[in-house]
């Protein structure tokens, strides 16, 4: 019984069936970690004794017969989410020391029900990213090629799932940090509905934008996970109080006469020949599933990109006022107030969060506020008109996650714009508040995972993970494991 | 060049970073690029678009004025860089 060719349904059924202990699963979980992190680099912190000691307790729950789903699960946590008395740092040098006196809601409903925490994964500094590159604790390597990034911000919690360094992961997307990392590591990923889950305890970045979500190895597993995480939350006024789907009872029930949108101006010249191909394949296999196609059209689609980075930075300048070296983080040394706060902020920033935050104070101060934020709050409501004319005729819609597969650690790093391109196709959900979710279609020639990205309706989670599950069993990608 | 050196080191002043001459000709240039991408939304009329700021149409979120336990001094000073009593401490502020 190998436990790293397990998802979370198939650990489950060995915890119950007593073939295995979640210590058991725990502690190859936490020597695999060990073993694979000088190569990968997933994590920034590995929990271990708390850990086996979460597991010690989920064997004893399991032993008295209350099995949970999630019961003796080892998972690990974006490192942007608050976890009490866990060092927290969000990939950042300001927060090197930050032990979170409270924990995320998100990680809260997983801990309850007795999932296990390995640890805290790599990220981009305060996920600016696409790359992860821009983390202050090292760049995290793909596990499918290791001198590939393994896309951002949430590469590390795509990685780990990649090389098995645990069962499932969860991340945030802001303009794509689940589903393009998901994608370029050959694992699913769904950013949920923004408002479908709480952010209560997840360190702000773009405040309108960002959504939590979970990357696992199977849709069947996104499905619980997200299932757990989901729900209005009375601490987070931005969570929405909509029931939330049994999304696993209803995975099963295929894709027959579902209307599929394929929008034209995601199928660009500059298309990677390689996605091109998966998309293509990706298209036949639905169609011999049964559903219907409709080509659409999301005219606004070319402006999402700069949209995004003003509405994402000028945010982020508001949110990241707050480390200023007072009550938390960083503290320079200086003689008075204003210098510390400067040289505190100075110091503890790395270079692609002090370029947002410049950006965002640019966008919002005086002179330039209209012509830029407010212009680009007006191009928003563009975008996501065009996604609601759109769901008018089309119940999912079927795009490419990101225009080409893993790109190599250092490529774009000195290019910021062309690392903020490659997020074209993700960036208009954020911008519509929608949901989508990644999955596995395909590699390129040189072996790198491909993913394709199924868009759904606000809330129409329950659809793209039917959809997503579908396409699942009518392929084997999602089967493939990094050789690592 | 929409973005000079004077107008980083005025930006920089507002967002409170301090930025070495190398950061600052950097950011001139790579602030200056991106600008000038987004730019392409001038070619849009939004004139009598209502600008969004929020994609979930929501109202003020109300809820009953009910005290819940806070999680104390202690925990709250824990991550304090300075404390001085139960307030956290900071270099002065006047001259």
């Amino acid at each position: 019984m190998n436990i790293f060719d397990m998802t979370i349904h198939e650990l489950h059924a060995a915890l119950k069936g007593k073939q295995l202990s979640s210590m058991e699963a725990t502690g190859a979980m936490l020597e695999r970690i060990e073993a694979l992190e000088p190569q990968i680099g997933s994590y920034i912190t590995v929990t271990r004794e708390q850990a086996l000691e979460a597991a010690g307790a989920a064997d004893k729950k399991i032993a008295e017969g209350n099995c949970d789903i999630l019961t003796g699960i080892p998972l690990a946590l974006k490192d942007i989410f608050l976890t009490e008395g866990i060092r927290t740092t969000c990939g950042s040098r300001i927060l090197d020391n930050f032990i979170p006196p409270y924990s995320a809601t998100s990680w809260e409903k997983l801990r309850d029900r007795g999932a296990v925490l390995l640890g805290k994964l790599n990220q981009d500094e305060f996920a600016m990213g696409s790359s992860s590159e821009s983390s202050a604790y090292g760049t995290t390597r793909n596990p499918w090629n290791t001198s590939c990034i393994p896309g951002g911000s949430s590469g590390g919690s795509a990685s780990a799932v990649a090389a098995r360094q645990a069962i499932a992961t969860l991340g945030t997307d802001t303009g794509g940090s689940i589903r393009q990392p998901a994608s370029h590591c050959g694992c699913v990923g769904l950013k949920p509905t923004y408002g479908r889950v709480s952010r209560y305890g997840v360190i702000a970045y773009a405040s309108s934008l960002d959504q939590v979500g979970p990357l696992t190895i199977d849709v069947e597993d996104c499905a619980t996970m997200l299932e757990a995480v989901a729900g209005y939350d009375p601490k987070d006024s931005t969570s929405v109080n909509t029931p939330v789907p049994d999304y696993s009872a209803n995975l099963k029930q295929g894709v027959k006469g579902l209307k599929i949108g394929l929008p034209k101006e995601y199928f660009i010249d500059g298309l990677d020949p390689d996605v091109q191909q998966a998309m293509t394949a990706a298209i036949e296999t639905y169609r011999r599933l049964g559903a219907e196609f409709v080509d659409i059209s999301l005219p606004h689609t070319d402006y999402a990109v700069a949209t995004y980075y003003l509405i994402a930075t000028a945010e982020a300048s508001s949110n990241l006022a707050r480390y200023d070296g007072v009550r938390f983080g960083h503290r320079a040394d200086a003689d008075a107030l204003l210098g510390m706060y400067t040289k505190s902020r100075s110091e503890g920033f790395g270079a692609e969060v002090k370029r947002r935050i410049m950006l965002g104070t640019y966008a919002l101060s005086s002179g330039y506020y209209d012509a830029y934020y407010v212009k680009a709050q007006k191009v928003r409501t563009l975008i996501m008109n065009d996604f609601i004319r759109s769901f008018a005729e089309v119940d999912v819609m079927l795009t490419p996650v990101a225009p080409t597969p893993a790109f190599k650690i250092g490529e774009k790093i000195n290019d910021p714009l062309q690392m903020y391109l490659s997020d074209i196709f993700t960036i208009p959900v954020n911008l519509a508040g929608t949901c989508a979710m990644s999955l596995p279609a395909g590699f390129s020639a040189a072996g790198l995972p491909i993913g394709v990205q199924l868009i759904g309706k606000p809330f129409g989670e329950e659809t793209i993970l039917r959809a997503g599950y579908a396409f699942e069993q009518a392929t084997e990608w999602h089967t493939r494991k990094a050789a690592i | 060049m929409k973005i000079s050196v004077a107008n980083v080191e005025h930006i920089a002043r507002l967002a409170r970073l301090e930025l070495s001459q190398s950061e600052k000709e950097l950011f001139a240039g790579q602030m200056d690029a991106i600008l000038g991408y987004v730019d392409k939304l001038k070619e849009l009329n939004t004139d009598n678009i209502i600008p969004t700021s929020h994609a979930v149409p929501m109202e003020n979120a109300f809820r009953d004025d009910i005290v819940h336990p806070s999680i104390g001094l202690e925990k709250a000073l824990a991550n304090a860089p300075d404390r001085a009593g139960s307030f956290f401490a900071v270099p002065k502020v006047i001259e």
